[in-house]
């Protein structure tokens, strides 16, 4: 077990010049056998290990993933949360996610930095603004705190707003969830493996699963790039790459994967302390603890795995936000990258068993992943312990593609998460 | 950026002179037979994709052009086109035999009937 983080821990490393500190997590290589085996360490696989071993009292398992710990989606994000969907089955499990994000932090012993600084929805048409009521009633019927909000106090909670009633997409209102917010994506990442790692749970880099062996309709175990990794269990974790790696086992998803991109400001004096959406501009626009402005927008339109995404996309995103928030039209952009999603047809997650007997997957997340983390972690990690969809995630079945039974989130997902 | 081709018009363009349209070669169950059209057939139609990690076949329009939809053989790793053909052909036999994964497993008959004979070809 590891030592507390704790402000008496802080102060005794603190003598040391913090020469001491314990590395967060253990490098092992792989056990030749596991109960269980997650692909992919990034917050969402992170999370069902350590629930699985928190939970479920499944601790010889393993993590493994290819590149390093948190290095894909994770830490690629515009690190937004809220639960705000339109459909019951969404709105449980993200505002299941939502309201693990609120104790997480103290849950893991790592600061996760939620910070709960309200999520704005603006309406810019009548279309919208129609369509974010309609959710609004939704939203209230499942219990959920966000409300319709006027132009006023749009304009009061985000004064760099433009507000001129005769611009091309005027600000009609707006569909609010105080409760929403951001976290830091990495933290998240790190404390899931921290959380992990002392419960046993070994984390294994830069190790590629290469394919899934199977013993007829059942898995056997996985082949990878430091050898052959024997288990009953795999949970396929991977976003954008979830096709490719469950190919080998024979199955194909109703996935496809794109890239998704987003950009960071210079850093500046705060200017906005909350989270603004304008879908249909296409854009969405935060301000980190250090002052740069994160901005985010739609993916790219064709299949993509090179994690490099286009101009034109960004160029869209950029346009639209400067006509909503005309103060940053000279704000110089200092980073900018993408992530490869898992895109579904529906835009909702795909979350449980397969035709493969202990083959699991967790995966079509798309481009609402990172809020979506500590919920999915928990429903998976009970779906894989007891062999049945967890009630929350039973939904999310891959079956209901078959069924016709859509969860539809395109509107709810709109251009942004 | 993609610098698209367009093979009937002649154009060239960046992305946003095009559409892009998914992934090609998928055939409508119920076009056939619509009686005996499985739930699992349906499903395949309309969300069922391929995804490959490398060379993908897939459908674009040429926007600002001719408007003609035509098909392109794209590299999803390095973003490369590797050749287009018209809307109701397959694709040119190299490409074919160049395909991986479930495209090669798709191509692997069709191959077969188009080289012996060029006639049977209906496609």
């Amino acid at each position: 077990m590891k030592s507390r983080y704790s402000i008496f821990t802080l102060a005794r490393n603190a003598m040391n010049y913090h020469k001491d500190w314990e590395r967060a997590w253990r490098s092992p290589a792989p056990k030749s056998e596991y109960d269980a085996v997650i692909v992919g360490a990034g917050g969402h696989g992170l999370a069902t290990a350590y629930y699985l071993a928190k939970n479920h009292k499944l601790t010889n398992i393993a993590v493994v993933e290819k590149g390093w710990l948190g290095g894909g989606n994770t830490g690629r994000n515009t690190t937004i949360i809220r639960s705000n969907y339109l459909q019951d089955p969404s709105i449980a499990i993200y505002e299941l996610a939502r309201s693990l994000y609120e104790d997480l932090s103290r849950d893991l012993n790592f600061n996760v930095m939620f910070s709960p600084r309200g999520v704005m929805m603006l309406c810019q048409t009548e279309h919208e603004f129609r369509a974010f009521k309609r959710t609004a009633h939704a939203n209230r019927l499942a219990g959920l705190d966000c409300r319709m909000i006027t132009p006023e106090e749009v304009k009061k909670i985000a004064p760099i707003i433009n507000d001129d009633p005769n611009c091309r997409y005027p600000i009609l209102g707006a569909y609010y969830q105080p409760r929403g917010g951001t976290g830091r994506h990495d933290a998240v990442a790190w404390g899931y493996a921290r959380g992990a790692d002392s419960l046993g749970v070994d984390i294994i880099q830069n190790c590629e699963v290469l394919s899934i062996r199977r013993d007829g309709a059942k898995v056997a175990g996985l082949e990878t790039s430091k050898g052959f990794i024997k288990t009953k269990k795999i949970g396929v974790v991977t976003a954008g790459h979830v096709s490719t790696i469950v190919q080998t086992a024979g199955l194909r998803l109703p996935i496809e994967s794109l890239c998704l991109q987003a950009l960071v400001s210079e850093p500046i004096k705060p200017v906005l302390d909350c989270v603004v959406m304008a879908n249909t501009v296409h854009g969405y626009l935060s301000q980190s603890d250090k002052g740069e402005l994160v901005v985010g927008g739609g993916t790219d339109p064709y299949n993509n795995y090179s994690q490099r995404g286009s101009f034109p996309a960004l160029e869209h995103t950029v346009t639209a936000l400067v006509e909503t928030f005309p103060i940053i039209s000279r704000l110089r952009m200092l980073r900018m990258w993408g992530g490869i999603v898992d895109m579904t047809g529906d835009r909702s997650p795909i979350i449980g068993k397969t035709d493969v007997e202990g083959l699991y997957v967790n995966c079509g997340w798309g481009t609402g992943g990172f809020k979506s983390i500590p919920g999915s972690g928990f429903v998976f990690a009970d779906t894989i312990a007891n062999d049945r969809p967890h009630p929350i995630a039973e939904p999310f079945g891959l079956n209901r593609f078959i069924e016709g039974r859509l969860i539809d989130e395109s509107v709810a997902a709109a251009v942004a998460h | 950026m993609l610098i698209v081709h367009c093979p009937v018009c002649g154009a060239e363009g960046d992305e946003t002179d095009f559409h892009y349209g998914g992934e090609a070669h998928i055939r409508r169950p119920a076009t056939e037979d619509p009686a005996s059209v499985s739930d699992a057939a349906q499903r395949d139609y309309l969300f069922m994709r391929r995804n490959p990690k490398g060379l993908h076949f897939e459908r674009w329009r040429c926007d600002r052009g001719c408007g003609k939809w035509f098909h392109a053989v794209r590299d999803t790793l390095t973003m490369d086109f590797k050749g287009t053909y018209g809307i109701t052909e397959l694709p040119p036999r190299a490409l074919m035999e160049a395909a991986t994964g479930e495209w090669a497993s798709f191509f692997k008959d069709k191959l077969a009937a188009v080289q012996p004979a060029r006639k049977g070809k209906s496609s």
